[in-house]
């Protein structure tokens, strides 16, 4: 099923019934979950080591309540999402996830179309961009999540925002990190991917192998 | 009158504890103060709802000043700063200044019944150099 297809088909609020929005979330979840111990090698590199097991306790807590988040409508849902994501994962990642799902709340409609949704992407993004204090380039998930959503903006399809969110974060390797701990490390931030770069690219990739099936 | 609230958002619970006892020596009991430190999970980090809880707790009509360490700490108090109230929100300052020395010159500042940007001015002095 092409995204817009996907995004526009009568249904819940996601475009999606309640057992796929169910799938979707589960296996968002399980991406970031699975991948715990990556992300923290990734962050015992260039920060404090606790990334993989921040978002880990993150989206268990959403799996624990996967029937009352599968039956609410989108905005609903990315609203009680963020709010978990925040009370849960800790640090600036829950905060900045955190951000992201409730600025994508706020300006997502209960029924979205290809460009509202693309256009609540657009201010989910900037929500991260002002907690982060920080824009593309900086070795931080804005490097994944920019792109994307200018890519979904302009139509791509799944498959190019796929492959454009696994490129970015691996794009992050030879950067000097400016931001956040990673900062500190100087020049020794360079040749490492940034975690919640990667973090945010398994979000992207499993959220896209939902909308490609069919 | 009101003094303004100092609040302490440490990654390490020790860091914070610590960093509220140099407080209260100074400045015994006058001032409104809590501390918080560690992730949802007890570990190392911080925590968006024990710091909104400190803001509760360490709340005053006069305002708070919030004395961070590091990045997430900084994240967090800003993110639980715009989630208040709107009549409380402006009321409520992260100081750009070192945890320890900031909070001890900040509660200080305080006890002598200086108003929140006063506070925050002092504080901040000990980024200035």
């Amino acid at each position: 099923m092409a995204l817009e297809e996907a995004m526009t088909s009568p249904g819940g609020g996601t475009g999606l019934d309640a057992g796929r929005t169910r799938k979707l979330i589960a296996d968002v979840a399980r991406s970031v979950i699975d991948a715990a111990d990556e992300l923290t090698a990734l962050d015992a590199a260039i920060g404090d080591g606790d990334h993989g097991e921040n978002m880990k306790r993150g989206f268990e807590a959403i799996l624990a309540d996967l029937d009352a988040l599968s039956a609410m409508p989108a905005p609903e849902l990315c609203r009680a999402i963020g709010a978990k994501l925040l009370s849960t994962v800790g640090g600036a990642s829950g905060a900045l996830y955190g951000s992201f799902f409730l600025a994508l709340a706020k300006s997502l409609p209960v029924e979205p179309s290809r460009a509202s949704a693309a256009a609540a992407f657009g201010d989910a993004v900037d929500a991260v961009r002002a907690r982060g204090k920080s824009d593309f380039g900086e070795k931080t998930m804005l490097d994944v999540l920019i792109p994307v959503q200018r890519i979904f903006a302009t139509g791509g399809d799944v498959v190019a925002i796929r492959q454009a969110a696994r490129k970015a974060a691996e794009a992050t390797i030879p950067i000097l990190a400016t931001r956040g701990r990673a900062s500190f490390l100087g020049e020794r931030s360079i040749g490492h991917m940034d975690p919640g770069a990667r973090s945010s690219a398994l979000m992207i990739d499993a959220i896209c192998a939902q909308f490609g099936e069919e | 009158m009101a003094k303004v609230g100092i609040v302490i958002v440490s990654h390490s619970p020790k860091v914070a504890e610590g960093a509220a006892d140099m407080v209260r020596q100074m400045v015994g009991e006058e001032v409104p103060l809590a501390w918080t430190g560690g992730n949802p999970a007890g570990g190392l980090g911080t925590s968006y709802e024990a710091i909104s809880e400190a803001i509760r707790k360490a709340w005053s009509e006069a305002g708070v000043a919030i004395l961070v360490d590091l990045g997430g700490a900084e994240t967090n108090s800003e993110m639980a700063v715009e989630m208040l109230p709107a009549e409380r929100r402006a009321r409520v300052v992260v100081c750009n200044a070192p945890i320890v020395e900031g909070a001890v010159m900040a509660a200080t500042e305080s006890a002598g019944g200086s108003s929140l940007e006063r506070v925050r001015a002092v504080a901040e002095e000990l980024s200035a150099n």
